[in-house]
């Protein structure tokens, strides 16, 4: 700690006039204190330092059920994004290599299978080596960081123990709640003594083998589908629909990719319990709610992805007075609680995306607020995401349904199209459910609602899309957007079929 | 290998004169028609060439006897037996050639009795098959004609132009064959049990490039059917400014037209040294070239030399590049700079500052190139198994007897106003032909289409050859739209001209441990107000698809204030364009201080 101190002291001679003025606020032993080190907490603690706050971040991590824990960067690196988009790669090298052969390829893709044991070390060990450029970076940044997790014990005083030490109390000027959120186990027989969440699957010390993937949401669909291109058996269990909350006609689609690729479904069916096998493999029962039939399968392993729930319940919230609904924390415009001086960013945040540039723009946003009188609000609308499935799907915007919803039906124009990835034909790929759609007002230049794609790096395609919903686009412009040629990406400015004409939205010709 | 060559060679020029004697029956028909209802009005002049045309037309009747009667299931079963459309485009129901049988109604309008046709269009390439397609939607009578001359090697290819026979399609077909021998390599990387010692299979590659090729000028060809557009394998030269002589397979005929649109595009030129025409080869050959190229020498350095190069040398071949001057002229310059020296970590050597003398066929076949260091002035040689010429393309302005219709040209291009007019009133063109414009399909598609609509669809709107998107497919692609930082700063002015840039990391390239030393984004902007960007550069992996929408966003109006402000889709490399934070005016280290957050 004492180091700590020393540098953040050295590091204030490069503070600006603000950090002057917070120095003489020494009523707090800080101006910012952070709970949580994910991309909200961190991105948030290191602009205030940026702009001459004295700043604390606590980070602390619970182990899993199965015992899995993880360093210092929160969701999205460890257990998020990135080991997700590693796995989602492997999976599609996978395909690589068959699709080489196609293209000439001398390589032998009878019976590939991956090195799962390799591929989590690979994996894992990425994972550490950004754990550690974290470190490094919030040392360079001094922002102090303490591995321990805080509770309230006042609205601006937090107790913590660093490793079963002494109780320890800091205060702090302003709290920023960015604890994040963990995974959900649903309340059954053996739920939590034999099933995984995706906080295990990505440093599982076991090959997964045939499994069972509870939840069709994104981190359900993008698992199963991971472990289906790497060669495991995969069923998903859906209880109602598939991606709630995204657009039902895309979400549709990719199901039936999946189930193209594969990949088992079984609708309106919950698990009732799971039992280990005297071999070691786990009996599923379930119920399908439509049929009431009860049934049951054996697994190697099953994946709960049933929902994620905020880590409110360490914080002693009362203590300091902030209110909470369901495990999620209610926030205002400017990201402040019911507690003026206490706020929240990320995952915590009711009823906001849980995205991880959401969370690490928003923390910035505030921090430049509280601390370099900024007055810019986040903008949490039109913000693009990506469903990293084998084919990928990607959306900003509005859904279908909630323009309809909004707008009215009779006033909005959706533009659609099939469409052919010129790659797809020497390995012949697939395309039927390579699709797009630009949902748009139906008079004047026709602004753009939401857009909505499925197809290869649908990520890649859709950002700059954003940054045009952003600036305004409409049809007019998209159409007259000259396209590139030949790629995914341009069918955005070839749409030219509308449902409501009732025309055939598969590619007459192909390449002009 | 080589005859599996020669046959896909064989079958692509059967299936053309086939489908040029199928449809010239029909083009005959109804030229036969055209003939009686205008008969009273064509010159005496025009007799000549008139009595002609009935002799083709009978002949023609003749021969498309046999396929217009019993001709389609002949067709299909000829086409499947030799392979020419191979499954993978067959297969869906939108390629059904059934198609070909149906004739849907189109709107026909005949507002100039006094012609063929109110409008022949030069050239079946992109340009030329849009505005022909648009034109036919529009009402109009349409024909359209193309022929391609062989390259001096004898290579030869179908309807739809340079893109789709040996432009954009073979050598995106060629760089992803390239990407996936490296996903090869790092499939083995992420953990599957592949043996990454691999080759590929030229012949194979070019076979499959070639097939799908086939399939798409088949697809053309019944596009253009159903859409009533009347196709002329033929080699249009002018008489006058409303009429053309075609050179056809076995004789000449006669069109008139109110209206033309030139699109006949460009071929690659060879310099004028010893041994160019002979022994080299240019992109008109290597997509179905019928042996492996080898060591290839690639002399010139625009985007069409470095995507040989780069795809080359992914195939495992080993490319030298020739630069005359500047590698990527007209691009951003520090872009430019930066893809070369992608391409040399590759292990692709530049040879800077040189150009060929001369090229002689040794005894063992292998090719001597001489060159000159035109800075030293210091002479070289080294031996290829391949000389490719990339040093720019010509417009195919000569075969048209341009001055007959009094066209006027600007080299080999022909100059037209913003409305793609030419010098004469009823005389268009579009496409690569035209002078100073940029050389690309999807410009060329949408110009052609736009005037299409102008001239028979009552538009008024115009071509927008500004912020054009375009990507150079390098191993490491790179994309811009908009300005270079050297065409903003002469436009603006240094002082007004804000440049926001950053290297970054790709989240995949880390555990097959790829160089993301050349991973480089910027954004040229305004440097006040809300800072309207002016320019966007990008250099990574599928830039084309990270670009394409930062186009349409330019096209909106996007500011820095804008970008900056859209949330990023997390992990992918477009993202960063919304991170850009570092100025080229701070001095500030523009590497990733963290990698994720």
């Amino acid at each position: 700690m004492s180091l700590w101190k020393l540098l953040r002291i050295c590091g204030s001679s490069r503070s600006n006039a603000l950090s002057v003025a917070s120095l003489g606020k020494a009523k707090y032993d800080y101006d910012l204190v952070v709970l949580g080190g994910g991309s909200a907490g961190l991105a948030c603690g290191k602009e205030a330092v940026d702009s001459g706050a004295r700043v604390l971040c606590f980070d602390y991590v619970k182990s899993t059920p199965a015992g899995t824990k993880w360093g210092l960067g929160g969701t999205c690196v460890n257990v998020g994004c990135i080991p997700k988009k590693l796995m989602h790669q492997a999976s599609l090298l996978g395909e690589a290599v068959h699709e080489a052969v196609a293209y000439g390829w001398n390589v032998n893709d009878q019976n590939i299978k991956p090195d799962w044991k390799k591929l989590v070390n690979s994996v894992q060990s990425h994972i550490k080596s950004v754990n550690w450029v974290t470190r490094v970076d919030l040392r360079d940044k001094k922002v102090e960081y303490v591995n321990s997790m805080g509770a309230f014990v006042d609205p601006h005083t937090i107790e913590y123990s660093v490793k079963g030490g002494p109780k320890q109390r800091v205060s702090s000027e302003y709290v920023v709640v960015a604890v994040g959120g963990r995974p959900r186990y649903p309340p059954i027989l053996g739920a939590t003594e034999f099933g995984i969440t995706s906080d295990d699957i990505f440093s599982y010390d076991k090959e997964p083998g045939r499994t069972l993937v509870v939840g069709a949401g994104y981190v359900g669909l993008e698992s199963a589908c991971f472990l289906k291109g790497l060669g495991y058996d995969t069923t998903v269990m859906v209880r109602s629909i598939v991606l709630r909350g995204f657009d039902r006609q895309m979400s549709e689609l990719l199901e039936a990719m999946m189930s193209e690729r594969g990949v088992k479904f079984l609708h309106t069916t919950i698990p009732s319990l799971v039992e280990r096998q005297g071999d070691g493999r786990l009996l599923v029962k379930y119920r399908n709610t439509t049929t009431k039939k009860e049934d049951s399968d054996t697994f190697d392993t099953v994946l709960w992805a049933i929902g994620r729930k905020g880590l409110i319940e360490d914080l002693n919230l009362p203590a300091a007075g902030v209110q909470t609904k369901n495990d999620k924390i209610v926030v205002d415009a400017t990201e402040a609680t019911n507690v003026p001086h206490i706020f929240a960013v990320g995952d915590i945040i009711y009823g906001r995306p849980e995205l991880s540039p959401v969370a690490i723009l928003s923390g910035r946003l505030l921090a430049r607020r509280l601390f370099a009188g900024s007055k810019q609000l986040m903008d949490y609308a039109d913000v693009a995401t990506t469903v990293f499935t084998p084919l990928e799907y990607s959306c900003v915007g509005m859904s279908e349904e909630m323009a309809i919803q909004t707008h009215g039906q009779d006033n909005i124009e959706v533009f659609h199209g099939y469409y052919k990835p010129t790659e797809f034909f020497i390995p012949q790929k697939s395309v039927r459910h390579c699709y797009l759609k630009a949902v748009a007002e139906i008079t004047g230049d026709q602004k753009i609602l939401g857009l909505h794609y499925i197809g290869p790096v649908a990520g890649e395609v859709i950002q700059g899309f954003a940054a045009a919903l952003k600036s305004g686009l409409t049809v007019k412009t998209l159409l007259n957007t000259v396209g590139i040629h030949p790629t995914t990406a341009e069918e955005f400015t070839r749409l030219s079929i509308t449902k409501r004409s009732g025309r055939d939205p598969k590619p007459s010709s192909c390449c002009s | 290998m080589s005859l599996t060559l020669w046959n896909s060679r064989f079958s692509v020029t059967f299936v053309r004169q086939y489908a040029t004697i199928f449809t010239s029956g029909s083009v005959a028909t109804s030229s036969l028609q055209n003939k009686f209802t205008n008969s009273s009005i064509l010159s005496f002049h025009n007799n000549d060439k008139q009595r002609q045309r009935t002799l083709f037309t009978m002949q023609n009747n003749r021969q498309s006897k046999a396929p217009t009667t019993s001709g389609a299931t002949t067709d299909t079963a000829n086409i499947g037996g030799i392979g020419a459309a191979p499954p993978s485009a067959s297969q869906h129901s939108y390629c059904n050639k059934q198609t070909l049988y149906d004739h849907p109604q189109v709107r026909q309008q005949s507002s100039t009795g006094s012609y063929d046709y109110d409008l022949v269009v030069i050239g079946g390439g992109s340009a030329g098959l849009a505005c022909a397609k648009e034109a036919v939607q529009n009402g109009a009578r349409v024909a359209c004609l193309d022929y391609v001359k062989p390259t001096p090697i004898g290579t030869k290819w179908g309807i739809g132009g340079t893109c789709v026979n040996v432009g954009c399609i073979p050598k995106k077909l060629m760089h992803q064959a390239s990407l996936l021998g490296e996903a090869v390599h790092e499939a083995a990387a992420y953990g599957w049990n592949v043996d990454d010692k691999i080759k590929p299979d030229w012949s194979k590659l070019v076979t499959s490039v070639q097939n799908h090729i086939k399939s798409v000028n088949w697809v053309t060809r019944v596009d253009l059917r159903d859409k009533k557009v009347e196709y002329i394998n033929g080699l249009g030269s002018f008489v006058d400014p409303h009429t053309m002589v075609a050179k056809l397979k076995t004789n000449e005929r006669t069109i008139t037209a109110e209206n033309f649109v030139i699109a006949v595009g460009g071929r690659p030129r060879y310099p004028d040294i010893p041994g160019a025409v002979e022994y080299g080869i240019t992109s008109d050959d290597l997509f179905s070239l019928d042996h492996e190229p080898g060591k290839t020498l690639v002399v010139g350095a625009g985007y069409i030399g470095l995507e040989c190069a780069g795809f080359l040398k992914g195939l495992g071949y080993e490319p030298t590049v020739m630069v005359r001057s500047i590698v990527l002229r007209g691009f951003d310059q520090q872009m430019a700079e930066l893809v070369a020296s992608s391409m040399d970590e590759r292990g692709i050597p530049f040879l800077r500052k040189t150009v060929p003398l001369s090229v002689e066929k040794k005894d063992d076949g292998k090719l001597l190139v001489k060159y000159k260091n035109t800075e030293t002035g210091e002479e070289g040689e080294d031996t290829y198994d391949t000389v490719l010429w990339a040093v720019g393309r010509k417009g195919l302005v000569e075969d048209l007897n341009l001055s007959n219709a009094g066209v006027n040209t600007v080299k080999d291009k022909i100059q037209v106003d913003t409305k793609e007019t030419t010098n004469v009133p009823n005389i268009y063109a579009v496409g690569d032909i035209i002078y100073g414009k940029p050389e690309l399909t999807p410009v060329a598609v949408l110009a052609g289409r736009l005037l299409a609509r102008r001239l028979y669809g009552g538009s008024n709107q115009r071509m927008d050859y500004s912020d054009v998107a375009t990507t150079v497919f390098t191993p490491l692609e790179y994309a811009c739209v908009g300005l270079s930082e050297e065409d903003a700063v002469k436009q603006y002015g240094a002082d007004n001209v804000e440049v926001f840039h950053g290297y970054y990391k790709p989240t995949e390239f880390f555990i097959p441990q790829k160089s993301v030393r050349y991973c480089y984004l910027k954004a040229v902007a305004e440097r006040s107000g809300d800072q309207r960007v002016y320019g966007l550069h990008y250099l990574g992996p599928v830039a084309g698809e990270v670009i394409q929408g930062f186009a349409a966003a330019l096209k909106s109006g996007l500011t820095i204030n804008t970008l900056i402000n859209t949330v990023g889709i997390h992990p992918t490399t477009a993202e960063e364009f919304t991170r850009l934070s570092i100025t080229k005016r701070s001095g500030l280290d523009p590497t990733p201080a963290s990698c994720c957050s």
